[in-house]
Parts: structure tokens; C-alpha cells; sequence
């Protein structure tokens, strides 16, 4: 599945993995609809993301994104293609660019979903993460760690039929 | 007047509570914020059918909980955190067990370091989240930089 497009939802054979796969290649828009929705839903009402008087007297350029919402969204692609979000039991970043966000309009978040490491022992894999907008990376050594069948079926592998 | 984060204020852990009940609401407006597809966020008979005793809650979804959490340090103007000046620098989650509606979880905040680097500071916090019985469920890890002048 090396450098596939994303596979259709919960059909990756997990028991399969190699390093270097691409697990999942997606991009996301955000506007500012999205920030007000994450806002909504996290509890965080930090107002440098909703409006720009305050984010551009903070020294921003204008409102950005959430970073928590740049994480948030960048780990979807890889809950699709891996069908069982409970799968994914460690999610970690570092936020390396803000995502400014213009009144009208929108940006474009690209994703692309790496296998970075097998621990065959521990039966996990690392997933690395790119997140970048207009070519410059906004989240960095972003990792999760998926949790892999002990079987070929899987324990639960009715969910991947 | 610059105020700077209080490196005595590192090792401390505060107090546990109060009991927080996972909300299915908040599950499902969560995941559609973020654009979690998976119907185990959203679909009650979906996660009871996959096992779960409730909605399932996206990797990143405790981040609200936690952030409540370290609002008892970060919001204690004896801290010295200038809210003005601050940048999210990390971010991890860690989930011993996936975090379903109903749950009812018990936050305990330990602030790890307070360090002074290049004129800024970096203030790591951890938010254990445990049952009612003290089983762990998550642990929520976050470093926040505080520009310098």
C-alpha cells in the first residue's frame, strides 16, 4: 500500500504493516466557521481565534486556528483508513506554525499519515504525521501510536470485514 | 510591569477532582468540529454494537477537560503566567483505555517544570485523568512558552 491514495475506511490490513507506509494522504479546510465550531465545542473561547482586533493587538498577523484544532483534525485521515478510532491510544505534537485563518475564504490543511516504526513486542506501530499549509509545516514530530491485532484477523476484526 | 512563571511552583500536584462525566453531546460536537468520521463518535448503537458503553471520544477530545484542569495553576496570579504572552509549544495524549460517554473521570494536575529558556519560559503541565476507583484512564501533557519581553 507504499505511497497508495487513502484506502477506504477500516480496510488497511493492520497485521500487515510496513515502515514507510502511507497509511493515509488527505487535506481539510479551515475557515472561520470551522474555528467558531471548534471554539464551540472545545471550550475554548481564547478570542485571538475569532477576532482580529484582539489577535492583531496580541502582535498576530489576525485570527488563527486553534492549534488544538490543527491536531485535532490532522489525526482524522488516519482514524478513516484505520476504521477503529480506539486504535489509536497515544497522539502527540509540537506546534511549530501558526495557521492564520482569513475572514472570507479559506486554507488548506495537508496531511499525510506515515509509518514511522513497528515495535513488534509492544504491538504498536508509530504513525508520523505531516501537517502543512501552503508547503510550511504547522505541527512538528507529530506521532501517534496505533495499537496492531495480535492476530492476521484481529481481535475484534468483524469491524474490518 | 512583566510578570514571569514561579519556578516554585514545579513538582507541584494539586489536589484531584472534582468528577467530570463524559457528555455524548459534547463527544459528537467534538468529533464533528474536528472532522472525526468514525459513527463510534456519534451513533450510540454503533459504539454499544463495537462494545463500547457509550459514544467513543475522539484521541484529542480530553483536551478540554484538561485545560479546565490546569486553569487552577495557569489562572493563579501567583503563578506568574502572563496569558497575554502565551504560545501552546506541545501537546500529548495518552489513553490507557479509550474514553466512552458516561464515564466519570477524575483529574489530578501536577505541574512537571517550569524552565527558564532564551529569554522565554516553559511551563509543563500533566492532567492524570483515573476512575472512581483510581484506575488510570488518560494522561494529558502540555507545554505552554511564555514569550519574554
Amino acid at each position: 500500500m507504499t505511497s497508495s491514495p487513502t484506502a477506504p475506511a477500516g480496510t488497511i490490513d493492520l497485521a500487515a504493516l510496513a515502515v514507510g507506509d502511507v497509511l493515509a494522504r488527505t487535506t481539510h479546510t479551515l475557515d472561520r466557521d470551522t474555528l467558531v465550531r471548534y471554539a464551540g465545542a472545545s471550550g475554548d473561547f481564547n478570542p485571538i481565534h475569532y477576532n482580529d482586533a484582539v489577535a492583531e493587538g496580541a502582535g498576530l498577523p489576525g485570527v488563527i486556528a486553534h492549534g488544538m484544532l490543527t491536531m485535532g483534525t490532522a489525526i482524522t485521515g488516519l482514524l478513516e483508513a484505520v476504521g477503529d478510532p480506539t486504535l489509536v491510544t497515544a497522539y502527540s505534537t509540537r506546534f511549530t506554525g501558526m495557521v492564520p485563518v482569513p475572514p472570507t475564504g479559506e486554507v488548506t490543511l495537508e496531511v499525510v499519515a506515515t509509518v514511522g516504526a513497528i515495535d513488534a513486542a509492544a504491538g504498536t506501530a508509530r504513525v508520523d504525521l505531516t501537517a502543512e499549509v501552503d508547503g510550511a509545516k504547522v505541527l512538528g514530530r507529530a506521532r501517534a501510536t496505533l495499537a496492531l491485532p495480535r492476530t492476521a484477523q484481529g481481535a475484534d476484526g468483524q469491524d474490518r470485514a | 510591569m512583566t510578570t514571569t512563571p514561579d519556578p516554585a511552583f514545579a513538582s507541584r500536584t494539586y489536589p484531584s477532582g472534582p468528577v467530570h462525566t463524559v457528555s455524548a453531546a459534547k463527544i459528537a460536537e467534538f468529533a464533528r468540529a474536528t472532522g472525526a468520521p468514525s459513527p463510534l463518535h456519534t451513533d450510540p448503537e454503533a459504539a454499544r454494537a463495537a462494545g463500547h458503553a457509550g459514544v467513543v471520544a475522539p484521541p484529542t477530545f480530553l483536551v478540554s477537560l484538561a485545560q479546565a484542569t490546569e486553569a487552577q495553576y495557569v489562572e493563579d496570579p501567583a503563578a506568574g503566567i502572563d496569558f497575554s504572552r502565551v504560545v501552546h509549544g506541545e501537546e500529548s495524549f495518552t489513553l490507557h483505555r479509550p474514553v466512552v460517554a458516561g464515564d466519570r473521570l477524575v483529574p489530578t494536575l501536577t505541574v512537571e517544570s517550569v524552565r527558564a529558556a532564551g529569554g522565554h519560559a516553559m511551563v509543563t503541565t500533566r492532567v492524570d485523568l483515573a476512575d472512581e476507583d483510581g484506575a488510570e484512564v488518560a494522561a494529558v501533557r502540555s507545554m505552554l512558552v511564555v514569550r519574554g519581553d
